[in-house]
């Protein structure tokens, strides 16, 4: 149902852009690309400080390994993390290598027993699809910067290499439409993914197919004005736009879906992207015997004081001879 | 029996989980808090009510305390905020919870158990969910609502088995522990979470022993070790000027098969000449607190500082306890710190110093026996233990919010001749909850508790039947109160102890007279036997 829902409305937003390049209304390819930017820029920005706002009260590491304790005890220095360096490692084999994903198994109830088996099918396809999109959004800086950096040039001519086709098939978009292709069959067949996923997990996953899709087309099939779509790229990052003319409704579309997904972004749950880093259980360090934490709102609560327990135990305390603080009333003891 | 519950439906879940209807069928559910525990706490709204009521009698502004609640905590807690904005329902979580493997309902989920209450979120706390709805993602918050919570959020044990899995670390502990505040706002805890609290606030232990029954039962204990060894041992209790204060679950001179290891700790205390105390008023190691709030984890956590700097003790010994370590290592510090009136923590018999517990000056006492060991300090006659094919059940805490993985193991392959582990899927990081943590261990829960223990049981049953395994050793009191039963259910045949039960059966002490029994009583086996 909300995968239905997910795609009338990618569908929806796909006739306005076809209808906009029908109708030749160029303002929407100047006002949606900066109303989009402006989204994602401010709303991105305040989710991340709406996080980094909130204190971090306690130290709540998950540790996936020996702690650091005996000298003799060999540690997991990455698993668990005992210094800042280690926390800083373990936080960026997560965020570059999806660590903890590639643990991932599954458990099956055969005949009475739970049997498990690996499964890194889903860290292969989403590692595949970060790294293919960042690939792909580095590539794309060759439309908004003249000179090219030697650095985006130097991405192309890798991502090229076989040099296979006309114009050359970039190794990254293979990967990239493979990956999101498997990660949409995956959330629609599986019946337990499919029961869980919300609206917004469907919606973004068409808009990048979307996306993918139209910027392939304009690649291989309905070739796009490279020269006209820099100058407009250009024009957009240099702040003086002017409208791409005339525009091929392809384009049209590619642009607002990036447009939708850049500024849906800080709605959804792409702020995963920032948020990963953030996450207490696993940027910090397993060092809370060794190293006091603060908890900035740590305020006096209610306790029961050994006076009091005392007070109300005393009879009893001092038929078991247990030491007291105070023998008889009002009568302390020196000792 | 087992075959019943094993009949787990295998079909996909079907319709929409936004509904939030619940039904509280006998054996999935813990009995609502009394009202007299309620209000020894001072907790809110106290009253005689039980989950099956139709009529629950919230209080009259019940949404807004929840909302105003959850605004609070959102801005208390990154963690909170955070795992409600960046699940992104990628399914590594979902087959990781003993429970959802156990019951197949697909609210036991991590991810969609963590929906419940993000629903809510989006919904009065986003601008998307504020003006969307349900196309947002968010859910209006309804009597049904308050109620599905309570049933799932006292369906989580706390384990923490899924934030291992998560690639963001979402920690559904977190989660639940936020949600259980804010049940508790409206006065809808479970009675067995809120009468040990209430219990421990008052004498000082969960089990409500006041100090002379206290001393009655240590005493026993003492009297035990006496016959079993010839050896007349003390245990000092509430003595100013020791040089460790021992802090042990009240389980453990309370309960069985807990009891076998405080014989274990007396007979190694007395056997190192360890100047030590035990206290009447921090009787109690576990927290029931951890199961109800932040506040009240930090209200009954604080007697154990507050006593080891009344009897001036340098610095404070833990015993065998899971949820008791969460609330010392990652919390005790920093709620009731700093221990300055402490001295960093150093063995008497061995010299080590204990540098990963410098500031907070509390050591595991698995982590001071395989120190004793390492330097061999202790005499040990493992033969003793040959009765036992051996295997270890890592405790939740311990494992993932501490990593105590290899000083209990050190220790058991010292103590016992035959050890094996179980399968690797479910030990160490990757272990299986009891199926009972958390404040869930009561009887009326059962069901729950044989279902979210099944994993757990599963892997007992393979060594079982690999190596003939015939003991599960673990570090935690939860642990040996709720095992027992689990393995009755599912793999008679195999009993329960502690890690310093089997030291003790092992420890050859300093002018013993020849022992005939275990510390259970049980024959010894034959020397040359096995």
């Amino acid at each position: 149902m909300n995968a239905l829902r997910a795609l009338i409305a990618f569908l929806g937003i796909v006739l306005v852009a076809a209808a906009a390049a029908w109708f030749k209304l160029s303002l929407v390819m100047v006002i949606v690309p900066y109303a989009a930017f402006a989204l994602f820029l401010i709303g991105f920005s305040y989710r991340i400080l709406r996080w980094a706002w909130v204190p971090v009260p306690f130290r709540i590491t998950t540790t996936c390994g020996q702690q650091k304790s005996l000298p003799w005890i060999r540690s997991a220095p990455l698993d668990n993390p005992s210094t800042g360096w280690g926390a800083f490692t373990r936080m960026s084999l997560e965020v570059l290598l999806f660590r903890s994903l590639f643990r991932n198994s599954r458990a099956r109830l055969v005949s009475g027993k739970l049997a498990f088996r690996e499964d890194q099918w889903l860290w292969l396809g989403a590692l595949a699809f970060h790294w293919s999109l960042l690939t792909i959004l580095l590539r794309h800086l060759r439309f908004f910067l003249q000179p090219i950096p030697t650095v985006v040039g130097g991405i192309e001519r890798l991502d090229g290499i076989f040099q296979v086709g006309l114009p050359h098939i970039y190794i990254s978009d293979v990967i990239f439409a493979c990956a999101l292709a498997y990660l949409i069959a995956r959330r629609l067949r599986d019946p337990v993914l499919r029961f869980v996923s919300l609206f917004s997990d469907h919606f973004v996953l068409f808009l990048l197919a979307g996306i993918a899709v139209s910027g392939l087309l304009m690649r291989f099939v309905v070739r796009a004005d490279l020269v006209a779509v820099k100058q407009f790229g250009l024009s957009l990052a240099a702040l003086h736009p002017h409208g791409l003319t005339p525009a091929s409704p392809i384009f049209v579309i590619h642009l607002v879906l990036v447009s939708t997904l850049a500024g849906y972004f800080p709605a959804s749950k792409l702020v995963h992207m920032a948020g990963a880093f953030l996450s207490p259980t696993r940027n910090l360090p397993n060092n809370n015997r060794a190293k006091r934490h603060i908890n900035p709102w740590n305020a006096p609560v209610a306790t029961h004081a050994y006076e009091e327990w005392e007070q109300e135990f005393h009879d009893k305390l001092r038929a078991a001879a247990i030491p007291l603080e105070v023998q008889d009333a009002g009568k302390a003891v020196t000792d | 029996m087992p075959e019943k519950l094993l009949q787990i439906e295998q079909t996909p879940p079907r319709g929409d989980w936004t509904d939030a209807t619940v039904q509280f069928r006998k054996g999935s559910f813990c009995y609502g808090a009394t009202p007299k525990s309620t209000s020894y706490l001072g907790l809110p709204h106290p009253r005689k009510w039980q989950p099956f009521d139709a009529e629950w009698q919230l209080p009259p502004n019940w949404r807004e305390t929840l909302l105003a609640g959850m605004k609070e905590r959102l801005n208390k807690y990154r963690s909170f905020r955070l795992f409600m904005d960046i699940c992104v329902r990628c399914g590594a979580c979902f087959d990781k919870c003993h429970f959802y493997l156990g019951s197949s309902d697909a609210k036991n989920m991590p991810a969609l158990r963590a929906e419940l209450l993000r629903s809510i979120y989006r919904r009065y706390f986003t601008l998307s969910g504020r003006i969307f709805g349900t196309l947002a993602g968010g859910r209006e918050l309804t009597e049904n609502v308050v109620k599905e919570w309570f049933y799932y959020f006292y369906q989580c044990t706390e384990c923490r088995r899924c934030s291992v899995f998560c690639p963001y670390g979402i920690d559904t502990a977190e989660i639940t522990m936020i949600a259980r505040e804010l049940l508790d706002s409206i006065g809808c805890g479970i009675n067995w979470v809120i009468e040990p609290a209430a219990n421990c606030f008052r004498t000082g232990n969960h089990l409500g022993i006041p100090p002379h029954a206290f001393k009655d039962s240590l005493e026993f204990a003492a009297n035990e070790v006496k016959e079993l060894t010839g050896i007349g041992i003390e245990v000092p209790i509430n003595r100013k000027g020791a040089e460790v204060l021992f802090v042990m679950p009240s389980a453990d001179y309370f309960g069985e098969p807990h009891y076998y290891t405080l014989l274990g700790y007396l007979m190694l205390f007395h056997e190192i000449g360890l100047d030590y105390t035990v206290s009447a008023f921090a009787s109690e190691g576990g927290n029931f607190g951890l199961f109800s709030s932040h506040e009240l984890t930090k209200r009954l956590n604080a007697k154990i500082y507050e006593e080891a700097r009344r009897l001036r003790v340098k610095w404070i010994l833990g015993g065998e306890c899971g949820h008791m370590w969460r609330v010392l290592h990652q919390y005790m510090d920093t709620m009731n710190g700093p221990a300055d009136f402490l001295e960093p923590p150093v063995s008497p018999v061995t010299g080590t110093h204990f540098e990963n517990a410098r500031s907070t000056r509390a050591v595991h006492i698995c982590e001071f026996s395989a120190d004793l060991l390492y330097h061999n300090k202790l005499q040990l006659d493992p033969n003793r233990n040959d009765r036992w094919n051996v295997t270890f059940h890592d405790s939740c805490n311990p494992s993932r919010a501490m990593g105590l993985l290899e000083e209990p193991r050190y220790i058991l392959k010292r103590a016992c001749r035959n050890f094996h582990e179980m399968p690797e899927d479910t030990i160490r990081e990757k272990t299986f909850c009891c199926g009972s943590g958390a404040g869930l261990g009561t009887d009326e829960n059962l069901e729950v508790r044989l279902r979210g223990g099944f994993p757990r049981a599963n892997a007992v049953k393979y060594v079982k039947e690999k190596h003939s395994v015939n003991l599960l050793a673990c570090i935690c009191a939860i642990d040996k109160a709720t095992l027992p039963t689990l393995m009755e259910y599912w793999v008679p045949g195999v009993e329960v102890a502690g890690v310093h039960e089997l030291l003790g059966n092992a420890l050859i002490m300093t002018g013993e007279k020849q022992r005939t029994t275990d510390l259970r009583g049980e024959p010894l086996p034959e020397r040359g036997e096995q």
